[in-house]
C-alpha cells in the first residue's frame, strides 16, 4: 500500500476494486466501515459480485470479469471531458499525460458501456464521484490482479489515482491489500527471479557486485530466473532437474492441478520443507519439518509495508527445525557457510545490504513496527510513499488499451467461474481445515450462483453439480446467493476434495506471470 | 480548546472530548464497567457518574462533553454510595460462579466489584433460569452471567456493522439474542465482553489467565499484520487474546485469527525429515535427509548447471527465512530461480 490503512478515515472517497474486503481482509474492512458511518465517507465498489461492501456503498459497477481497463479508460475519459482531472498536480509531478490523452480517446461511454456492461449514467456518476473527492483512496486486490492483464490492470489504477492528484497525498493512495502475511517481506528479500533484497535488479552490474563482495562469491547470473508458474513448466521439459519448496501448496494453489502435477512428476528431485504433509509435500523426494510462526522468532511485514516481530511461544513439535537452520544445515553440506543464522543476526545483515531496511533493528520494531522505506536509525519510517515527488522522480501515466479476457464464454462453456477465499478458510487450507474450530464453521467447499440461473437448469440450494471447464471436471454442492451475478459460478480454492484449480486455465499475465483466476469459461450440470 | 476543573485542578482539552476522557488525561481514574475505548457511549451501567457544580443529578461522564468553566467532582461520598447501590443492582442477578468462569483473573466485574469492597449481596436467582447458547459453535453464551451492559451489541453493531447481536425481554428476563445467519464469528463480542458471559468454546484446555503465558506475536494468516497474543500452557497454545492498544487492529481480530491456531498443536504436522523410497515416504534422520538433499543438489548443478535447479521460498515465512533462502539459491546453488506466492 501506497497509504497506511487508517488513512482510509481521512478519504472523502474510497474505491474499493476487485477487493471482497469483509471477507478476505475484515480488520481493512472494520477501518472502511468506520471510514462510512462515523465519518461521512462515501464508497464506490467495481465488483462482478455483489460483495458485501454493496451493501455500505454509494455506488456499484457490476461490469463484466476482465474488463477493468475499459471501465478504468472510461473514467478517466470522462474525467478528462469534464475537466475534473488534477491539472496542476500533472503538469508538475507527472509524464506520459499526452500519450495517455490519446490512447483513452476513443473509450467513449457508448464504447466503454458495451464492453463492460455498465450504463453510461453510472459510468458518469462514479467517474464525478471519485475525481471530486479529494482526496480519495483507492484499494484493490486479487480481483485486479489474477487476469492475464493483472499488470494493465494495476498501472491502469494508478492512471486513475495519478490523474487525480490522489498519490503522495494522506488519505489517497493506490492500495494494494496483502492477502498473506509475509508476502510483502517474501518480495522485499528477493523472493523473485529478476531482484536481490530492497528490489535492487540482478541485470545491475553494481549490485551483482555488491552482493557477490558480501556474501564471498564469484557472481551472480544477470539475466532474471523463472517464476513459479514457469519453473514448474520448465520441470516438464527438462530445463528444470530439481525443485527446492518451502512452505508453498503450488500443487493445490497453481493453475491447473493436473498439469503441475505432472510437471512435479518430470522432476528428478523434489524438496518439500513444510509444517504438514501437504499435497506438494507428497510428491516430494525428501520432506523436511519445519516450524511454524509460534515457534519462532523473526519479522514479518504488513501490507502497510510496516516490518513487525513474529515471537517465539512454543518449542516445535517432535524433530522439527527453524527453516533458517534447516538452509545452513544443506549449504554448509554444499561447502557454503552462512555466517549469520539467528534472526536478529540475519536482520543485521539484511540493513547491510538493504537500503529502505537499514534503519530498522529488533531493538526499534520491539513495540511497535515501523514502515519502510527507513533509511536510517533515527528515520520514523515511511507511511505514506511519493509525497511531494514519485519514488522515480516523476510520476508516469501508461496508456493501455483493453485486451479481452484469454477464456470467454461460449455455447459449450456458458458460466464464468471466479476463484476466491472464504472468511474461514486461508488459501490452500493447510493451516485452517486442521482443528475443528474453523472447520465447524465451514466443513467442506461450496460454489456460489445466482438463484435464476439455478431455477433455468432445476438446481436447488444444498444439491450437488459438476463443473466442467476444458481442463477437467470437479463435483462440488451449490449454494444458491444474489451475491453471484447471473452467469457467474464463484468457488473457494481451499478444499483439496473439490480442487477449483482442476478448472482454472494456466494462460499467464505477459509480465507478471500471474494466472488469470478470476476468469475460466465453464460448464454446469446437476451431478448424478 | 475547552477548559474546565476536575476536582481542583484546572483541565485544557480540546473539544469533543468527553469528561471521563479529559480526566484520564489529568490522571484521574473514574470507575468504569459499559464503558469501552473502542465503542461509542453506552450509558447502562451508571458507574462513571460525577457531578457537576449547578446539576441537580449526576451524570454519566461517559458521554457528557466538556464545556468552558465545567466544574466537576469525581468522588464524593453521595456518588460512592451511589455507584455502590449501582454495582449490588447489577451483581443481584450474576451468580457468582468465579472458581468455574473462565473469566475469573481478568474479569472487569470481579476487579470493580473487589475494588468497591462489595460483601454482602444477596443473590436472588432468577425465576426462570435463563438457558446458556451459543452465538455460532465458536462462541458460547452464559445467560445467567450476562450483566446487560450491551458493549457486544453495540460492537457488532458499530464496530463491524454487522448486528446479529440483540437484546430481548425485559428486567430480569432480558438476554443477548443471536441471529446465525448475520454472525461471522469474528469474536468481536468476546473481545469487549467484561465479564464471563460470553467465552470462547474452542480449545479443550484451559488455563486460569495467570497461569498462561501470553506471547506478543503478529497473525499468521493475511496482510493485515494483526497483533495478538498467543496464551500458552505446559507447551500448548490455548488461545488467543488481544490488547485494544496494540497493532492495527486495535484489540480486533476475525474468525481465522481469533481461532484458527489449532493447526500449531495438530497431531498430524510434521515430526521427523521423511524421504521416498521405492515410491513411499519413510522416516529418516536429519543427517540422512540433508545429506541427500545436499549431494543431489550438488550433482545436479555440476552435470546440468546452476540453473536447472530451481526454488520456491514463501510468503508465510519470516524475512530472515526468506533472505537466506534466496541467498541459498543464490550464493550457494548460483541461480536466479527463485519466486513465491505472491502471484496466486
Amino acid at each position: 500500500m501506497t497509504n497506511p490503512i487508517s488513512n482510509v478515515l481521512k478519504s472523502e472517497v474510497i474505491l474499493a476494486i476487485g477487493t471482497d474486503t469483509t471477507g478476505n481482509h475484515p480488520i481493512i474492512a472494520n477501518y472502511i466501515m468506520e471510514a462510512i458511518h462515523q465519518h461521512g465517507v462515501k464508497l464506490l465498489v467495481i465488483d462482478p459480485r455483489r460483495i458485501e461492501l454493496v451493501d455500505h456503498a454509494t455506488l456499484w459497477l457490476q461490469h463484466n470479469p476482465g474488463s477493468d481497463v475499459a471501465l478504468i479508460n472510461g473514467l478517466m475519459h470522462i474525467i478528462l471531458k469534464e475537466n475534473l482531472q488534477d491539472q496542476a498536480y500533472i503538469d508538475e509531478r507527472l509524464e506520459g499525460f499526452e500519450e495517455l490523452k490519446s490512447c483513452i480517446e476513443k473509450y467513449t461511454p457508448e464504447h466503454v458501456s458495451s464492453i463492460t456492461g455498465i450504463s453510461e449514467e453510472d459510468l458518469h456518476a462514479a467517474a464525478r464521484l471519485y475525481a471530486k473527492a479529494d482526496p480519495a483512496a483507492l484499494l484493490y486486490t486479487m480481483g485486479i490482479t489474477q487476469h492475464i492483464t493483472g499488470t494493465d490492470n494495476v498501472k491502469s489504477c494508478a492512471n486513475l489515482a495519478m490523474l487525480c492528484g490522489n498519490v503522495g497525498k494522506e488519505g489517497g493512495g493506490v492500495n494494494p491489500l496483502r492477502g498473506q502475511n509475509n508476502v510483502q517481506g517474501a518480495c522485499d528479500m528477493g523472493g523473485l527471479p529478476n531482484v536481490f533484497p530492497g528490489y535492487q535488479a540482478v541485470t545491475v552490474d553494481e549490485v551483482r557486485k555488491k552482493f557477490a563482495d558480501a556474501w564471498q562469491v564469484e557472481g551472480f547470473p544477470s539475466t532474471p530466473g523463472l517464476t513459479v508458474t514457469e519453473m514448474f513448466d520448465a520441470g516438464e521439459t527438462g530445463q528444470v532437474k530439481a525443485i527446492y519448496v518451502m512452505g508453498e501448496n503450488p500443487a493445490l494453489s497453481d493453475p491447473d492441478k493436473h498439469h503441475i502435477e505432472h510437471c512435479i512428476e518430470s522432476l528428478d528431485f523434489f524438496v518439500v520443507q513444510d509444517i504438514f504433509l501437504t499435497e506438494t509435500a507428497k510428491l516430494a523426494d525428501v520432506v523436511l519439518p519445519a516450524t511454524c510462526f509460534a515457534e519462532k522468532n523473526g519479522t514479518v511485514v504488513n501490507t502497510e509495508r510496516k516490518v513487525q516481530r513474529v515471537r517465539k511461544a512454543v518449542e516445535p513439535p517432535g524433530e522439527a527445525r527453524e527453516d533458517t537452520w534447516i538452509i545452513s544445515e544443506i549449504a554448509k553440506r554444499m561447502g557454503y557457510t552462512m555466517p549469520a543464522t539467528t534472526p536478529e543476526k540475519i536482520m543485521e545483515e539484511i540493513r547491510l545490504l538493504t537500503p529502505s531496511y537499514k534503519g530498522i533493528t529488533y531493538k526499534r520494531i520491539e513495540k511497535g513496527g515501523i514502515s519502510w522505506p527507513c533509511p536510517d536509525e533515527d528515520h520514523p519510517g515511511t507511511p505514506v510513499l511519493h509525497v511531494g515527488k514519485f519514488a522515480r522522480g516523476k510520476g508516469l501515466f501508461f496508456a493501455i488499451d483493453y485486451i479481452p479476457p484469454a477464456e470467454e464464454v461460449d455455447d459449450e462453456y456458458p458460466f464464468l467461474l471466479s476463484t476466491g477465499r472464504v472468511p474461514q478458510h486461508f488459501h490452500t487450507g493447510t493451516m485452517t481445515r486442521r482443528g475443528t474450530g474453523l472447520n465447524r464453521l465451514c466443513p467442506e467447499p461450496v460454489a456460489q450462483i445466482n438463484p435464476e440461473d439455478a431455477e433455468k437448469m432445476n438446481i436447488s440450494d444444498g444439491d450437488y453439480i459438476d463443473i466442467t471447464s476444458r481442463r477437467g471436471s470437479i463435483k462440488v454442492k451449490i449454494k444458491l446467493t444474489e451475491r453471484s451475478s447471473p452467469g457467474m459460478v464463484f468457488m473457494p480454492f481451499h478444499f483439496h476434495e473439490a480442487p477449483a484449480n482442476i478448472l482454472t486455465h494456466s494462460i499467464v499475465d505477459p509480465v507478471a506471470k500471474i494466472p488469470e483466476f478470476k476468469v475460466s469459461a465453464v460448464k454446469i450440470k446437476k451431478a448424478a | 480548546m475547552v477548559r474546565l476543573t476536575i476536582d481542583g485542578s484546572e483541565v485544557e482539552v480540546p473539544e469533543g472530548t468527553t469528561i471521563l476522557e479529559a480526566a484520564e488525561k489529568t490522571g484521574i481514574r473514574i470507575p468504569t464497567l459499559c464503558y469501552h475505548k473502542r465503542l461509542p457511549p453506552i450509558e447502562s451501567c451508571d458507574m462513571c457518574i460525577v457531578e457537576i457544580e449547578g446539576e441537580k443529578e449526576p451524570v454519566c461522564s461517559c458521554a457528557a462533553p466538556v464545556s468552558n468553566g465545567l466544574v466537576v467532582t469525581t468522588d464524593s461520598k453521595a456518588l460512592h454510595e451511589q455507584r455502590t447501590a449501582n454495582l449490588k443492582k447489577i451483581l443481584k442477578y450474576h451468580p457468582l460462579d468465579c472458581p468455574i468462569c473462565d473469566k475469573a483473573g481478568e474479569c472487569e466485574l470481579q476487579d470493580i466489584v473487589y475494588e468497591f469492597g462489595i460483601e454482602d449481596v444477596p443473590y436472588e436467582s432468577r425465576k426462570v433460569k435463563r438457558d446458556d447458547t451459543y452465538s455460532t459453535s465458536l462462541i458460547r453464551y452464559w445467560a445467567d452471567r450476562c450483566i446487560m451492559c450491551r458493549r457486544c451489541v453495540t460492537a457488532c453493531l458499530d464496530l463491524k456493522q454487522i448486528g446479529a447481536l440483540e437484546i430481548q425481554g425485559e428486567e430480569e428476563n432480558a438476554r443477548i439474542v443471536v441471529d446465525p445467519d448475520k454472525c461471522k464469528s469474528c469474536g468481536e463480542c468476546l473481545m469487549v465482553c467484561p465479564t464471563g458471559a460470553l467465552t470462547e468454546n474452542l480449545s479443550r484446555y484451559k488455563g486460569r489467565p495467570w497461569l498462561v503465558k501470553r506471547v506478543q506475536t503478529t497473525c499468521s494468516y493475511c496482510g493485515c499484520g494483526c497483533q495478538f497474543d498467543l496464551n500458552v500452557l505446559d507447551n500448548r497454545v490455548i488461545g488467543v487474546t488481544t490488547d485494544v492498544d496494540t497493532g492495527v487492529n486495535q484489540g480486533s481480530l476475525c474468525v481465522k485469527g481469533r481461532f484458527g491456531y489449532e493447526y500449531i498443536g495438530d497431531e498430524s504436522r510434521l515430526k521427523k525429515p521423511l524421504i521416498k523410497e521405492n515410491g513411499a515416504l519413510r522416516e529418516a534422520s536429519w543427517e540422512e535427509a540433508l545429506d541427500t538433499v545436499a549431494e543431489k543438489f550438488k550433482a545436479i548443478r555440476d552435470q546440468h548447471g546452476p540453473d536447472s535447479i530451481a526454488g520456491l521460498t514463501s510468503a508465510k515465512c519470516t524475512n530472515e527465512e526468506n533472505f537466506l533462502f534466496q541467498k541459498f539459491m543464490r550464493a550457494v546453488i548460483g541461480t536466479n530461480n527463485v519466486d513465491h506466492c505472491a502471484r496466486l
